[in-house]
């Protein structure tokens, strides 16, 4: 990852037992946060997890290859009603979810080139017009596939949907380890945080690599690209299918935690609050990505808690519905971040690789 | 010497602009090859034309004796034509190396699985493309610039930055666009040395420049266009004291 690390922390030493830490910071995080403030706070962390797979598969798209998607959220809901129609009653197949989940990837990453192969001459505006649209368009499909056959149940939606089940064990009931008792929403917690370390791994891998490097030189000049010798049609259309595969592994994970879906959690706000996340964030800059992931998931549930609380302790009773306040506070919060950190909130650290660091001829450079 | 590339009436028009007239020319292996004319000449359609920014709508092009059939620009560029724009386009928030290292993707094959993996060949591919990047910023006399962002470099390091990087393709023809553009003395003087040495390292050179004086004094041949028509082909003696050239340049009723 190129982050402007001191010295000190470029040791080997130190990088092993900060991963060490950060282990078990992971693992303690749930008997902190659900034991602190409750269950339903870690139910908030974990949609917080998916947030950050989808952030940082949108990032590929946005971040890396410079092609606005609206449309996103199409393929978070192509890997849910994957899962929900392999594992439910809807045809009752229950296929494991060790099979569906690659599959959703597989499946959205390839709606990912469906979108981008009829987009690949369009940029900026006019590429998020027609993703916007690809987006609405699965949406209403979801919506209106009850008829005339069956297939989404429409707009009631799936519900019933298998519970993710590791060794026969399902995650939608608490668990006893060592005589503790760990509930369901904490045993989601450990799956979601492999499978989003597998998911940071991935990204961080492709982001320093052939392909990586001629994701960013599209970005940067898709002329001068081409020239170089990219081809940039397939390599646009490597960076929406990787995109919307890290879009459907989430939206399978999704599906298999609420046990339930429909159309409605696929509408375009969604896709503009991924959208926030990666340009909140730092487009581009992977912590940053992240970072804009959990602020956004978490922020407007604190917001909710928090704005009755708050009128409570300055005025002595509720003024202003703590619902509609809350959004209104996640608006100016936005705003103000675009304001003053138009870059990001942490956007990519001027790309000094380790070498510049080290002190190579620092008397030439301006 | 053989031929390296011919170009066959190959003709371009925009709207009712015909940008290009009927252009036949052919450049020897290892010779420097100068294409002049007044502004709106058609030299950059030309340029465009042959490394497949536009598909020309009669013509043909032959690169080392093969029709050079393929159109898009990444196959000119695998075929071995690299070029540089007469504005800058580099990778701007990339460093020096990395653009350079975006030069060697054409040359090198780790995909996605090769990439996330990171196995032994890939690691060795990747170690190649930094070492040959790092030859090339050193041979065009920027490598102690080699981890400063592309915007960051000044403008004449940021020409040679740009022929760093097209020669990274391994390009058998360099089509330079205008390279000593808003040089000085000093500077068009070293891009002279540099484009000298690429000669000498067997790479053929195809230049558009308005600079007259390093025109004539590089290259073996020269071409003008006039609104898109070829109008002299000679050694650049000759050319200079063409009739038409003259006319071209300073204007016909002046005779």
């Amino acid at each position: 990852m190129r982050m402007n690390l001191p010295a000190f922390a470029r040791d080997p030493r130190f990088s092993w037992v900060g991963m060490v830490l950060v282990a078990v910071a992971l693992v303690a995080l749930p008997f902190v946060v659900g034991g602190g403030f409750g269950n339903s706070w870690m139910r908030v962390v974990d949609s917080a997890l998916l947030y950050i797979m989808l952030s940082l598969g949108l990032n590929i798209v946005v971040g890396f290859a410079g092609l606005l998607d609206l449309g996103y959220i199409a393929f978070y809901a192509v890997g849910a009603y994957l899962y929900a129609l392999l594992a439910s009653p809807q045809f009752g197949l229950h296929l494991p979810f060790w099979v569906i989940l690659p599959l959703g990837a597989a499946v959205a990453g390839m709606f990912g080139v469906i979108l981008g192969a009829p987009t690949l001459r369009l940029r900026g505006d006019y590429l998020a017009i027609v993703t916007l649209g690809f987006g609405e368009i699965v949406r209403i499909f979801l919506n209106n596939l009850d008829a005339p056959v069956n297939v989404t149940n429409g707009p009631q939606g799936i519900a019933q949907i298998d519970p993710v089940r590791i060794g026969g064990a399902a995650l939608s009931k608490s668990q006893q380890w060592f005589g503790l008792t760990v509930p369901s929403v904490y045993l989601y917690y450990y799956l979601f945080v492999v499978l989003t370390l597998l998911v940071i791994f991935v990204t961080v891998r492709l982001e320093d690599s052939r392909i990586g490097r001629a994701w960013v030189a599209i970005r940067e000049d898709e002329v001068a690209a081409k020239a170089c010798g990219i081809d940039t049609r397939n390599i646009k259309l490597l960076a929406f299918a990787m995109g919307a595969s890290f879009g459907g592994l989430s939206g399978g994970l999704f599906a298999g935690f609420q046990q339930f879906v429909s159309p409605e959690s696929f509408s375009l706000l969604e896709s503009i609050m991924v959208l926030c996340m990666v340009v909140l964030g730092g487009m581009g800059h992977i912590p940053g990505v992240i970072l804009g992931g959990v602020l956004l998931a978490v922020l407007p549930e604190v917001l909710r808690s928090g704005a009755g609380i708050w009128q409570r302790a300055l005025f002595g009773k509720i003024l202003i519905d703590p619902e509609s306040l809350r959004m209104l506070l996640f608006g100016l919060a936005l705003i103000a971040v675009m304001l003053y950190r138009p870059a990001g909130l942490w956007p990519e650290a001027r790309r000094r690789r380790e070498m510049a660091a080290a002190g190579e001829a620092p008397g030439k450079r301006a | 010497m053989g031929v390296l590339l011919r170009a066959q009436g190959v003709s371009k028009s925009f709207g009712g602009v015909q940008a290009l007239r009927e252009i036949s020319l052919s450049i020897d292996q290892g010779e420097i090859y100068g294409l002049i004319g007044p502004n709106g000449a058609g030299k950059t359609t030309f340029f465009n034309a042959l490394t497949g920014l536009y598909s020309c709508d009669r013509g043909e092009f032959e690169f080392d004796g093969k029709p050079l059939k393929v159109r898009a620009p990444h196959e000119v560029a695998r075929a071995g034509i690299a070029r540089t724009f007469q504005n800058i386009r580099l990778f701007a928030n990339m460093t020096a190396l990395e653009n350079v290292m975006v030069g060697r993707h054409l040359r090198t094959r780790a995909g996605v699985i090769g990439a996330v993996l990171r196995d032994r060949a890939t690691r060795a591919e990747e170690q190649a493309i930094e070492v040959r990047a790092r030859e090339l910023l050193d041979y065009v006399g920027i490598a102690g610039r080699a981890n400063d962002l592309a915007r960051h470099l000044a403008y004449g390091d940021q020409r040679r930055l740009e022929i760093a990087r097209a020669l990274a393709t391994e390009p058998r023809l360099l089509a330079l666009d205008e390279p000593a553009a808003g040089m000085n003395a000093t500077e068009t003087a070293s891009l002279r040395d540099l484009i000298e040495a690429l000669r000498r390292d067997g790479i053929t050179i195809l230049l558009i420049e308005h600079d007259v004086r390093l025109v004539m004094g590089l290259c073996d041949r020269v071409a003008v266009l006039d609104y898109g028509e070829k109008i002299a082909e000679d050694v650049p003696e000759k050319v200079q004291k063409d009739a038409k050239v003259i006319e071209a340049y300073l204007g016909g009723s002046l005779a």
